[in-house]
């Protein structure tokens, strides 16, 4: 990664106020080039404002953005020559073809002929469908030719707001893939996100978001490491295991019911089961402690964190440097 | 610039709402035309087909009508003047209502100038930019290397085009529609205009003879600056307002209030400034009396030109700065 170089873009100190609330509080951050960046927060935290900012659909109340160096609300024909983008759903006009539309907007910048137009196409495989009308089109197509929209300017910057709705598991496993493949190539990727599995899968880094506040920017690794974990115990006997955990001072035992867990999780697991928080390098000791007692041990699970549980450890303080 | 000229028209060509404006005028232009020949039918049978004697009997008719009490003063006015003017033409040996496809354009176009017109310019303009919004393509519009500003008067150019598209679609279906009934001819009909009406008496010093095909051409013009005007102000509500529906049915309101305060609004001398009253440019040309006394055609013109300003700079104001909340 260049740190030295210009970032492709960087968000300083951006603020938003619609009337008298303040709906963006503080947003700061910065993406290189070759980095898929990751934004990550719940539905109504601002990521959507943000992204809106970032082209210049919405001015903020204060700050700045700038891509390669070109401030986007003030010089938005130079900064948004560099970016390709989806905001929110990729809408497109129903009554032209998905041809008509690329031209629609190759006829917006300079330096994109039909050539470039039949190159994305190809690349996101649109070419069977792309000269009927979009209104037939499915989601994932729309999607589709979303992308294709915003690779055609040959961007700098891509900017994806929650690019994997609407996507069925393998669309997401190929997106996934693209999205790689372009960062490699040296784009900077901007993914929005609600879902802490999705940007752990997809991104280098990630800012995380919540009331109009970035929390933590970090490495997506670094974000979980040294976190407590939610871990299940599959043992044989539920009480002693409880109380021989408990002893051990090294965690903390956790009710199914108050755990901020995906159910789904649980579903079809053995009931002879404790949920712990634990921190992942005291397991093998709590392990050890079990057996020594006498109390077998079937399984193990650690459970990854939810965006939630990860919210809740950031917001109550302690974590966030 | 061209580009995005190119692209609001092949937007504007490719959705449905410009074919409807057609298809509407392909409806009831016959309607028209058919009720048209209806009424020279009767005529012709009850004349003798003699105009002479039509326009004669027309001419007594208002004259007994005036000394009836129980007409208003400001209908009485009005009637002085038309009969004046029915006399010119009579004097003078031409029939201002010779029926052939020339002259239906020409009380056609008089008639749909303050509504009928308006209403289809409307169409094409109160969806022009809100419909961008209610779909959200305007994401994808305006996060390109181009200026709002310039996305906007692309929208507007394009705006006026298709305005002045209209304008001429109507008169030329209505001639081609009304000619196979009436025949095509007409085109050197000589007709009076500039008669300058003051108080209750007309004013002939003014009046010259045009040929029909010019006194169309005027109109046309002046129907499609009057229906400029209602552009602008669609254009402006497709700006502030999100949704289409609600931009038509707020101008449709507005011109309808219009068509319904030309009538009261002898009484009401300030109405002159509203942009309803102003947009029966074409009257100037017949010479039919104004709704409020001292209204002359440069100041019609200037009201609708205000108007039309302020409309265009309140629409560029708040779309460049806007925020494009969702």
């Amino acid at each position: 990664m260049t740190e030295q170089s210009i970032p492709v873009l960087s968000v300083q100190q951006v603020k938003k106020r619609v009337g008298k609330k303040w709906i963006i509080h503080n947003v700061s951050f910065d993406v290189h080039e070759g980095e898929i960046f990751g934004f990550l927060g719940p539905n109504g935290a601002g990521k959507t404002t943000t992204i809106r900012m970032l082209v210049d659909l919405i001015k903020p109340t204060e700050g700045r953005i700038q891509v390669c160096g070109y401030d986007v609300n003030k010089e938005p024909e130079k900064a948004l020559r560099f970016v390709g983008a989806i905001v929110e759903n990729p809408e497109m006009y129903n009554f032209l073809t998905g041809w008509e539309n690329l031209e629609q907007f190759a006829r917006m910048v300079p330096d994109v002929d039909e050539k470039r137009i039949e190159e994305v196409v190809a690349v996101v495989g649109m070419s069977k469908r792309i000269h009927d009308k979009v209104g037939t089109y499915s989601l994932g197509m729309r999607q589709r030719l979303g992308i294709a929209q915003a690779l055609l300017v040959r961007p700098k910057l891509l900017i994806l707001d929650e690019p994997t709705n609407g996507l069925d598991p393998l669309g997401i496993k190929e997106l996934r893939q693209f999205i790689r493949v372009l960062a490699e190539s040296g784009m900077a990727v901007f993914v929005s996100s609600h879902l802490l599995s999705e940007i752990q899968l997809m991104c280098d880094r990630v800012a995380i978001i919540s009331n109009g506040k970035v929390l933590a920017v970090d490495d997506v690794n670094q974000l979980l490491l040294g976190r407590n974990q939610y871990v299940i115990w599959f043992v044989s006997d539920v009480e002693q295991a409880a109380k021989i955990l408990k002893q051990s001072g090294l965690t903390r035992i956790v009710s199914e019911k108050d755990a901020i867990i995906d159910e789904s999780i649980l579903i079809g697991l053995p009931d002879s089961r404790v949920l712990t928080e634990t921190h992942p390098e005291h397991i093998a000791d709590l392990n050890r402690l079990l057996l020594e007692q006498d109390v077998l041990v079937n399984g193990i699970q650690r459970v990854m964190p939810t965006l939630e549980q990860l919210f809740l450890e950031m917001t109550e303080g302690g974590h966030i440097e | 610039m061209l580009a995005l000229i190119q692209n609001e028209t092949i937007k504007v060509l490719k959705k449905r709402r410009f074919y409807v404006v057609l298809l509407i005028l392909l409806i009831l232009i016959p309607v028209f035309t058919y009720a048209q020949m209806k009424v020279a039918q009767n005529s012709l049978e009850k004349f003798d087909q003699d105009w002479r004697r039509e326009l004669t009997q027309q001419i007594t008719d208002l004259q007994n009508s005036l000394g009836s009490d129980r007409i208003p003063e400001e209908w009485k006015k009005f009637r002085k003047i038309i009969l004046q003017q029915l006399q010119y033409y009579l004097d003078h040996d031409v029939n201002p209502k010779e029926p052939n496809g020339v002259t239906f354009t020409r009380t056609f176009m008089d008639n749909s100038v303050n509504l009928f017109i308006p209403l289809l310019v409307m169409a094409i303009a109160s969806d022009i930019v809100s419909s961008e919004r209610s779909t959200g393509t305007i994401k994808m519009l305006l996060t390109r290397p181009v200026r709002r500003w310039k996305v906007l008067m692309s929208k507007w150019l394009v705006l006026m085009m298709f305005t002045g598209v209209i304008v001429f679609v109507t008169a030329l279906l209505s001639y081609v529609i009304s000619g196979a009934v009436f025949g095509y001819g007409g085109w050197t009909i000589p007709l009076f205009t500039g008669f300058d009406i003051s108080g209750t008496s007309v004013n002939y010093n003014d009046v010259h003879i045009v040929p029909a095909w010019l006194y169309v051409l005027m109109q046309c013009g002046l129907i499609w600056f009057a229906s400029i005007v209602v552009a602008a102000l669609g254009f402006m509500i497709s700006v502030l307002v999100r949704s289409t529906a609600a931009s038509i049915v707020t101008l449709m309101a507005t011109l309808i209030a219009g068509t319904i305060l030309y009538n009261m609004a002898s009484s009401w001398p300030t109405a002159k400034y509203l942009f309803m009253i102003n947009l029966k440019l074409t009257d100037y040309l017949a010479g039919t009396p104004t709704p409020v006394d001292g209204m002359t055609l440069p100041f019609s013109l200037a009201v609708l030109s205000i108007w039309a300003i302020c409309a265009l700079f309140i629409a560029f104001s708040v779309f460049t700065k806007q925020d494009m909340m969702n």
